[in-house]
């Protein structure tokens, strides 16, 4: 089969340039622990119906205020957490890669609660937020990793902030 | 106010018209009376050869005399002998001579009704519309447009056509039919009596038959007037129809009220045409009884036959006028009940006097000294619930506060009162020492800007909605000269005949010497400075770059948005932002363009051409085959159709994430599967139109969107190579198909954007578009056609009531046509409600700035949406359940342990 060779042949050539294809990208998804679960097929649904964005070190993701859009998958690069505090910006976390950003807006429908801004050039996967909530109430079972997620990172906080309570209450008796 | 009575209404109005027309018929009936006699005069004279006996005898022709008292006989013409010959010739001359000033006459007379009517309905309809300027804004609550315009436009229609009729056709037919009936009398009075009683009981029983079919046209009236009403609904029900699935609700609706409507309609035909069978009986009883009581009485020898034969002849002329006077009676109350149902629509209390909305070109600004004030304001909607109970509040000039309360706390409604658009039920607004309700609207609607949450605008351009607010008088006339001029009073004096205002719609309508420019272009910097501040700019070159521009009226864009092209790659450079648009470059292949866009490097301009029928084209198939290209699209074709039932076969065809397949209907699916499951099997197995198919579907792929991995270098170049061939083997019949992607010459099938960008935006960085509008701003402005663009933006439809733009870009508008406007005072009652918070405080910002520029001190009071805007005014107001129970500067507030500290904290 001629047209078979010819194209096996333009398939096996890994060609230069940053160009990512779904399946790398699937492969990425799979190391994000809120997608660790769910299945390649999805994934790669996931992957092809998210927009894949670039960002150069400095530019931001989204600002604080901003109503949130969409959720942000850092396939490669680093950038920071920035929350807006009385006396100017506080830099409140850093973001590594396969980090997933901005979903707790999508989810409660509030504004963004930070801005992140890219440290190094950032490449990410923006999943709206339609298609967010469209994946979550098609499987099920992203949504319970979701929630589990979620609950871990809430654990977290809370254990962070009674510690600062503690401190603040030892504080106050000196 | 409207006279109840149309005979009245139209008497008062054209009386001296109407004792002309009067004039003219009766002057009319002179030739058609001779008219009438003349046949007779031939038969019996020349053909019949009476007086003619000897071949030489003459008769006079012409000659005018007749008998005067006290001066005997008076002879004005002698008139001519004439032999037999002669007289028939001269006669029929004066019949045709007669038939054509008859004619004539008719003629003058229906056109004179004719424009008569006309004359009036313009004058109705403007009363009308002229009355809603004037309602007062409570009755608008209670109003539905469509059956309002319905009256102005349908229902008052038949006015028109009556006004005519109004008093010529009673006093003609009546006349008629009285000389008739007179007629009948001298030959006969027992006849004549008879012929009396029969009218009489005609006259009487008819119009009150009629009675019912003038209640049903009534009802006819209303039913079709709650039709168009329901109609509009629908029209602007739409989207809520549509998400709440009722479509048969109303097609039930709808349909229950043609029923209705056919219902009376039928009830109609059956009622009038009974009618017409009870007074075409009675019209012919009467010859009946003339035939058995006249005949008996000649029999008796109480009548002579000859007095029978002319009594017959006579009535012969009554039941005509009878008939058609009964019918004119009909239509007179026909027109009475629709004119009745008209004004009682239109007679609201409380109608705003004509002087408080007088034109008036005089400036407001400075005329008021103190300040815009409530005093013990209160505001009671229709149903009794407060809305201000007893408000004091005051806006000083020169300084901002700002509002805050939420719904239902009577923030919103104050500034409702303020700008005059809610009327209060109690207290007072002063500005100054007036009371605002007694100025007119030319002083408190120019002293006094209002922008609120709902917008209206006016089918037309942006630049129309947004200049609408300057346009209070007419300030320069228009100057005309030779046939505009003619035209031009000719529209001055029908205008005036009409009642009707004679100022000129194209008119400069702008005091541009108000706002410190010359000329509409000199005012744009300021409305352009405007469009910045609310941050709506961006839009307006959306608009203009999206726009197939009218080349002939922007003649220096051509050559301008070529040259554009380099400046802005330049520019991009410059500000490391290269890789933002991937260029069209006739020898290389651009990756974030479709196949097929890189196939064929220009515009499609025939339908042969485009992406759909292009592979059926023989020129082009030919040379996908012979390139071997052929094979390798439908190669890629069919691994893009793998991967997308890969994704998307589990899904229902319904689901969303089908939007992401471009290429592809979920419907198509199954086809697709179907080829694939042949060719796995066999090639042999797949037809001609299989392999077309497949084909077609790798026209649409790009490799950074789709990312499949399906583009290799060899297939690149072999695309462009394909490119160069296809392009210079191009038969003649194709030459003007296609327009190829030429770096140096502007494509006219293309949008601005198409031919300023000259490639695709790339798909990787995010607000790509954004960085390269922020680029290119500053090219534009360069090149010098920054606000040619912007020009061409506002010339943007905005469709009915603004439709077309949206919500954000609604109230953005709103604003900007407030704040263009120069005012002492400024209301603006949340108007950027539908923005998100980042940008309303860019926008609430820029726009103080705005007011602020040029050391102008306008007042300015603004509900806020966000209490932390509180910030940026001199004051603060708080509302609450319709009562103001903060008010202080934010130092103050803040330090109070209040409501606004709550907020703040909130």
């Amino acid at each position: 089969m001629e047209i078979g060779k010819q194209w096996e042949a333009g398939q096996q050539r890994k060609w230069d340039g940053d160009d990512v294809l779904l399946n790398d990208e699937v492969k990425m998804l799979k190391q994000v622990p809120l997608f660790a679960g769910v299945s390649p097929a999805k994934l790669k649904l996931l992957a092809f119906t998210s927009e894949r964005v670039s960002y150069r070190a400095g530019e931001a993701l989204f600002h604080q205020g901003d109503t949130g859009d969409a959720a942000f998958v850092l396939l490669a690069g680093r950038a920071d957490v920035i929350v807006d505090g009385p006396t100017g910006p506080i830099k409140v976390a850093e973001l590594d890669e396969n980090a997933i950003v901005g979903e707790i807006a999508i989810l409660c429908d509030v504004a963004r609660t930070a801005t992140i801004k890219a440290t190094t050039a950032v490449e990410a996967l923006r999943i709206s937020k339609e298609n967010f909530f469209k994946l979550m109430s098609d499987f099920p079972e992203m949504t319970i990793e979701v929630v589990r997620v979620l609950a871990d990172r809430l654990g977290q906080t809370t254990l962070e902030l009674s510690e600062a309570r503690s401190r603040v209450a030892e504080l106050s008796k000196r | 106010m409207l006279d109840p009575n149309i005979s009245r209404y139209i008497w008062t109005h054209t009386k001296r018209q109407q004792l002309w027309v009067l004039a003219v018929v009766a002057a009319s009936m002179i030739p058609y009376f001779l008219s009438l006699n003349l046949p007779k005069q031939i038969v019996n004279g020349p053909i019949q050869g009476d007086g003619f006996a000897d071949p030489t005898a003459t008769q006079t022709f012409m000659q005018i005399a007749f008998d005067l008292p006290y001066f005997g006989n008076v002879t004005l013409f002698n008139g001519v002998e004439l032999d037999r010959l002669n007289m028939l010739f001269a006669l029929s001359g004066v019949f045709l001579l007669l038939v054509i000033v008859n004619g004539l006459f008719k003629y003058y007379i229906n056109t004179y009704k004719g424009r008569l009517g006309e004359r009036l309905l313009r004058r109705i309809r403007f009363t009308l519309v002229d009355h809603i300027l004037r309602f007062p804004p409570a009755t608008f609550k209670r109003l539905k447009g469509a059956e309002i315009s319905s009256m102005v436009k349908d229902e008052v229609e038949p006015l028109g056509g009556f006004t005519g009729d109004a008093f010529v056709a009673p006093a003609l037919l009546g006349g008629q039919a009285i000389m008739a009936l007179a007629f009948i009398f001298v030959q006969s009075i027992p006849l004549g009596l008879i012929t009396a009683a029969l009218v009489a009981v005609q006259a009487l029983v008819i119009p009150r038959m009629r009675r019912r079919l003038l209640v049903l046209g009534r009802e006819r009236q209303l039913t079709a007037r709650e039709l168009a009403g329901r109609v509009s609904e629908i029209v602007d029900g739409i989207n809520t129809i549509h998400s709440y699935d009722t479509s048969n609700f109303e097609r039930a609706d709808i349909s229950s009220r043609l029923g209705r409507i056919y219902k009376i309609r039928f009830d109609i035909y059956q009622w009038k045409f009974m009618v017409k069978f009870i007074n075409n009986f009675l019209a012919s009883v009467t010859p009946f009884l003339f035939y058995s009581v006249g005949g008996y009485l000649a029999l008796q020898g109480r009548l002579d036959i000859g007095q029978l034969v002319a009594v017959i002849g006579a009535y012969k002329d009554l039941p005509g006028p009878l008939k058609e006077l009964i019918d004119w009676d009909q239509n007179r109350q026909d027109v009475q009940i629709k004119y009745s149902q008209v004004i009682t629509q239109f007679a609201v209390d409380g109608l705003i006097e004509p002087e408080i909305q007088a034109v008036s070109a005089e400036r407001a600004d400075g005329k008021f000294e103190g300040p815009l004030a409530a005093i013990n304001l209160g505001v009671m909607d229709d149903t009794g619930s407060v809305g201000l109970d007893r408000v004091n509040f005051s806006l000083t000039p020169g300084e901002t506060v700002a509002i805050i309360g939420n719904a239902g706390s009577g923030a919103d409604i104050m500034a409702e009162v303020l700008a005059r658009i809610v009327w209060p039920t109690q207290g007072q607004i002063v500005i100054g020492d007036a009371d605002l309700h007694s100025l007119p609207e030319s002083l408190s609607g120019r002293t006094i800007t209002y922008a609120g949450t709902d917008a209206y605008f006016f089918f037309g351009t942006v630049r129309d909605n947004l200049l609408y607010g300057l346009k209070h008088a007419p300030i320069t006339d228009l100057v005309f000269e030779g046939a505009d001029l003619t035209q031009r009073q000719w529209e001055k004096r029908e205008a005036a005949w009409a009642g009707n205002p004679e100022f000129d719609i194209n008119s400069s309508w702008i005091d541009f010497e108000h706002h410190g420019a010359a000329d509409l272009a000199a005012l744009m910097p300021s409305v352009y400075a405007a469009l910045d501040a609310v941050s709506l700019t961006r839009d307006m070159f959306d608009f203009a770059l999206r726009s197939n521009v009218n080349l002939a009226e922007h003649v220096e864009l051509k050559a301008k948005t070529v040259e554009m092209r380099r400046v802005l790659r330049d520019a991009l450079t410059q500000a490391d932002l290269n890789g933002l648009i991937e260029p069209f470059e006739p020898g290389t292949y651009n990756v974030e363009a479709t196949v097929i866009e890189n196939l064929l490097f220009g515009n499609a301009r025939t339908p042969e051409l485009m992406a759909g029928a292009i592979i059926s084209n023989p020129y082009f198939r030919t040379l996908l085959e012979k390139r071997g290209l052929a094979d390798t699209l439908f190669a890629v074709g069919t691994e893009v159709a793998r991967n997308a039932i890969e994704l998307f076969s589990d899904l229902p065809p319904d689901h969303p994430f089908f939007q992401q397949l471009t290429f592809m209907k979920p419907d198509d699916i199954p086809l697709y599967s179907m080829i694939l499951n042949k060719l796995d099997k066999s090639a042999a197995n797949v037809s001609e139109s299989d392999r077309a198919m497949m084909i077609r579907l790798s026209f649409d792929y790009i490799e950074p969107r789709h990312r499949f991995g399906l583009l290799s270098p060899e297939l690149m170049t072999q695309i462009v190579d394909f490119r160069t061939a296809f392009h210079e083997g191009l038969p003649a019949n194709l030459k003007d198909a296609i327009e190829l992607y030429d770096p140096e010459q502007y494509m006219v099938s293309g949008t601005l954007l198409d031919n300023m960008l000259f490639g695709r935006i790339s798909q990787k960085y995010r607000d790509a578009v954004e960085r390269i509008y922020t680029v290119a701003g500053g090219v534009l402005r360069e090149l010098g056609i920054y606000d040619t663009l912007l020009s061409i933006g506002l010339d943007f439809h905005v469709g009915a009531g603004g439709k077309r733009l949206t919500s954000v870009q609604r109230q953005k508008l709103a604003l900007a046509r407030a704040l263009i406007r120069r005012s002492d005072f400024y209301l603006f009652n949340r108007p950027l409600s539908a923005l998100d918070t980042r940008t309303q405080e860019k926008v609430l910002i820029a726009s103080l700035k705005y007011l602020h520029k040029d050391g102008r001190k306008p007042a300015v009071a603004w509900v806020i949406s966000n209490p932390k805007f509180a910030l940026f005014f001199d004051r603060v107001a708080i509302f609450e359940r319709g009562r103001v129970v903060e008010d202080g500067s934010h130092t103050e507030l803040s330090q109070k342990n209040g409501i606004f500290k709550e907020l703040m904290s909130a």
